[in-house]
């Protein structure tokens, strides 16, 4: 490569090959502000695991899909394509809980709640489920927020039997989408002049006293025949709630919004209405049961002949 | 000459005036005020510095006719914007680490994480391989910058671009195309100002005193060239208006994705590893006072390096909707780049023999030779991680951040480091720099913080792959998002220090330039004095 064809006087500034003295290996010749090059050969090493990097290039492309033709590519000699292997990997692991996704899709929910080795599959895939489907709303311990029901707690407003909570995250809460959904709606008092402000007042400083809360007696004894009148048909006498109407306790420590006293004034007036999507449909029946066991094995899960007397 | 060019000038001001009362959003109207602000206080200044006689005596800067205050004003560039780049990025981190440092909406992460990206791969990196392209363009083919004023155009125009770049960003003013975030008009500016500096080089070669090339200078104009050309085909797109900020890309889908991450890739490759080792290729023997290793070795691997690079582009998106024969080719071609990359370092570090002593005495040399060793680690990591059984582990994880900032800290900075610290006592005509041992500060400083940092990633982002992917005895995915999320904590402060310590370095550096650039010359012991007497 290098050669002393041009000598230093050809050049305006280049020097002739020379020996480094360090080294003891020619230079090239050249010469730039000082800087000159050794004549060393390409490394072996270096050579030989680039070689080897083009031969593994070469093979793979043999082997999977790598030249572009023109409607598609080729396709390997591995017939290796990956979005089968994705759908094979998923079958896989469809195919290794088969048996026992298939035993939970036919057992009735009592019943697995009463099986250990079913109810600890099935608390794993409600788990799993839960983490990807319902943490956005619920939270990533089931402890809620503003808005969003605490699922620990024994609270429920729809019910906390394994049916009312399978059939909650089947049909959904005022989803209008789905036809079985569950449907409430707590009229406007306030909004609709169906109580006036003093009376809204009165009222929510009697719903504050139901749970021993700071509250103004005598507003709260004016409340009391407005809220007989006017909120225990949902609510119930003493503030209990019924599940079949999705009416909150207000009898409890727990609060689905707030206990401010403004807060209760404000859903009074003009309530908020949750919802709840229905999960027939986006997640598979087995996958609705895991997470109806899993929900009610939090905490609060209720067994069917305890909420009759609700 | 000078009347004309205020004309002009004032012109541009009179314009952005125009299209910023007509912008139909705010940030263009922002955008165009600036520009007018700027182009009015530039007529100003070349009215009130012209040569109204006529008789004035232009003065050459140095002896023998080397340009070399604009290369004054790059290296003094290079290091403000490192420290605010360095800055910037310590920030996004302690975001990461601690949400609530999120300042909405102008320095909430999504704004600031492309600033802290362009500024510290063009506003540091890129000031850096100007100047330093200047420098070493005119000492390796003995010829002044080629154009005139043009390479003062390159500078100005240059800096122009980073602060539109970077206002827009905290404005909102975004293409959503990663490291090349700024909108079309930006874009348009940066053209203008890119090719200008392809002229510059390129005019420099062409007039060059010496018979051969010298090898940064391939680099250096592989560097120019490909950016080029990436930049134009990768920000191709349709504004909504000419007096607007918002574009539309004439990609759509896939072939958007693949267009972005051959520009985005190529990126890494031509901008920051080509450039860069351009600078390795004058600095490292400069300073070692040794020559080249292998000149063969710098061909084969200049031409395997450019040939191979431009196509790896597609393992960014491995596992996507990309079709499999072209993540075959991006795999298989990062493979192969894996020796061309390293020609590199077997050159920078063999450069060295017969010089290893300098390490013990010379902080400079060693920071030099710690970039190519990240260099050489970097350029291993990336072709591994583009093996598809990898990558389905490292993919979209914290890997990633870790691999690309060993190269960005390692290799970018710390050669850019050693090249300013050569560079600055030389332009300013000093004897040395004010402080050695302040550069050995530095160096470690630099060092441990990349070291914190890339570890970091490295446990928290296998760790965050490992989490996404496990499935539990029973065939159920064990761990929620936001659970890896928390588990990465610990390792998002760590990773915070690392960007402290490396901040820190970056400040010193800023003020041992600073004292050096005043003349000031500290009183201490050279390094390794107690062994052999200063040189």
């Amino acid at each position: 490569m290098a050669t002393n064809k041009d000598g230093a006087s050809n050049e305006p500034r280049g020097h002739g090959v020379e020996i480094d003295k360090v080294t003891g290996t020619e230079t090239t010749g050249h010469e730039w502000d000082g800087i000159r090059e050794l004549n060393n050969p390409l490394p072996q090493w270096w050579l030989y695991i680039f070689y080897g990097c083009t031969i593994f290039a070469l093979v793979y492309v043999v082997l999977y899909p790598a030249i572009p033709l023109i409607k598609t590519g080729t396709d390997g000699l591995l017939g290796w394509h990956s979005r089968s292997a994705v759908a094979r990997e998923l079958t896989a692991v469809e195919q290794s809980r088969q048996a026992v996704m298939n035993q939970i899709r036919d057992t009735p929910l009592e019943e697995i709640r009463t099986n250990n080795e079913l109810m600890q599959v099935a608390f794993r895939g409600g788990e799993s489920a839960f983490k990807v489907n319902c943490v956005q709303c619920h939270g990533s311990g089931a402890e809620g927020g503003y808005g969003y029901p605490n699922l620990n707690d024994d609270a429920w407003i729809w019910g906390g039997t394994l049916e009312d909570i399978h059939t909650t995250l089947q049909h959904g809460v005022r989803y209008e989408q789905d036809d079985e959904t569950r449907i409430s709606e707590m009229p406007a008092f306030g909004r609709d002049g169906l109580l006036d402000s003093s009376q809204i007042e009165q009222v929510a400083n009697y719903v504050r006293s139901l749970s021993g809360l700071e509250h103004d007696d005598a507003l709260a004894t004016e409340g009391a025949q407005i809220f007989a009148d006017n909120c225990a048909v949902c609510h119930g006498e003493n503030g209990q709630g019924q599940y079949m109407l999705g009416a909150p306790a207000l009898n409890d420590q727990v609060w689905l919004y707030s206990p401010d006293l403004e807060q209760i004034e404000s859903q009074v007036n003009n309530p908020k209405h949750g919802v709840m999507p229905a999960w027939s449909g986006r997640l598979d029946e087995v996958t609705i049961k895991q997470l109806a066991l899993y929900v009610w094995s939090l905490g609060g899960g209720q067994n069917a002949e305890a909420t009759a007397s609700n | 000459m000078g009347m004309a060019q205020a004309g002009i000038l004032f012109l541009i001001a009179l314009v952005a005036v125009i299209a910023s009362v007509k912008a139909h959003d705010m940030q263009f109207a922002v955008h165009m005020g600036l520009v007018a602000l700027i182009a009015l206080g530039a007529a100003v200044w070349r009215l009130r510095t012209m040569d109204v006689s006529g008789k004035r005596v232009p003065v050459r800067d140095r002896p023998d006719g080397y340009m070399d205050e604009v290369i004054r004003y790059g290296a003094v560039a290079t290091v403000g914007w490192g420290v605010v780049g360095f800055l910037v990025g310590v920030f996004i981190a302690f975001q990461l680490a601690f949400p609530h440092l999120n300042l909405e909406p102008y320095f909430n992460f999504a704004r600031l994480r492309p600033l802290h990206t362009s500024a510290v791969v063009f506003a540091f990196g890129g000031n850096a391989l100007i100047c330093t392209s200047f420098y070493v363009v005119q000492r390796t083919t003995g010829a002044r910058l080629f154009g005139g004023g043009l390479p003062w155009f390159v500078f100005w125009g240059y800096q122009l671009f980073i602060v539109l770049a970077a206002t827009g960003y905290l404005l909102g003013v975004t293409q959503s195309r990663e490291y090349a975030e700024p909108e079309w008009y930006i874009d348009l500016w940066l053209t203008i100002v890119w090719v200008a500096y392809l002229v510059v080089f390129l005019g420099t070669i062409a007039k060059r005193k010496e018979p051969h090339i010298y090898v940064a200078n391939w680099f250096y104009l592989a560097f120019i060239v490909t950016i080029a050309m990436l930049h134009v085909i990768n920000n191709l797109a349709v504004p909504v208006s000419f007096l607007g900020s918002k574009s539309y890309s004439a990609f759509s889908g896939v072939q958007d994705a693949l267009t972005q991450w051959w520009y985005g890739h190529n990126a890494v490759g031509f901008f920051l590893t080509a450039g860069f080792l351009g600078m390795m290729y004058y600095f490292i023997p400069k300073q070692a006072e040794r020559p080249v290793y292998s000149y063969r070795l710098s061909i084969v691997h200049f031409w395997s390096l450019i040939f191979l690079y431009i196509w790896a582009g597609p393992h960014h998106l491995h596992y996507t909707a990309l079709p499999d024969w072209a993540q075959t080719l991006g795999m298989v071609f990062s493979v192969m780049l894996w020796m061309p990359s390293w020609g590199g370092m077997i050159n920078g570090l063999m450069t060295l023999s017969g010089a290893w002593d300098k390490l013990r005495t010379d902080p400079v040399i060693r920071m030099m030779v710690i970039a190519v060793a990240f260099y050489g680690m970097s350029t291993f990591e990336g072709p591994m991680m583009s093996i598809k059984a990898v990558n389905s582990l490292s993919h979209y994880t914290d890997w990633t951040i870790g691999h690309v900032h060993s190269g960005a800290l390692g290799w970018v900075g710390m050669i850019s480091f050693g090249a300013i610290y050569f560079l600055v006592p030389k332009l300013w005509f000093r004897p040395r720099l004010y402080s050695v041992r302040l550069v050995s500060w530095h160096f470690w400083l630099a060092t441990i913080g990349i070291v914190l940092y890339a570890a970091s990633m490295w446990v928290s982002g296998i760790m965050q792959g490992l989490m996404w992917r496990e499935y539990n005895q029973e065939g159920f995915l064990v761990y929620s998002f936001v659970e890896t999320v928390a588990a990465m904590h610990p390792y998002y402060i760590i990773r915070a220090l690392g960007g402290t310590l490396y901040l820190a370095g970056g400040l010193i550096m800023a003020f041992n330039i600073y004292k050096t650039i005043r003349g000031d010359l500290r009183q201490e012991t050279p390094i390794g004095a107690a062994v052999e007497p200063a040189e």
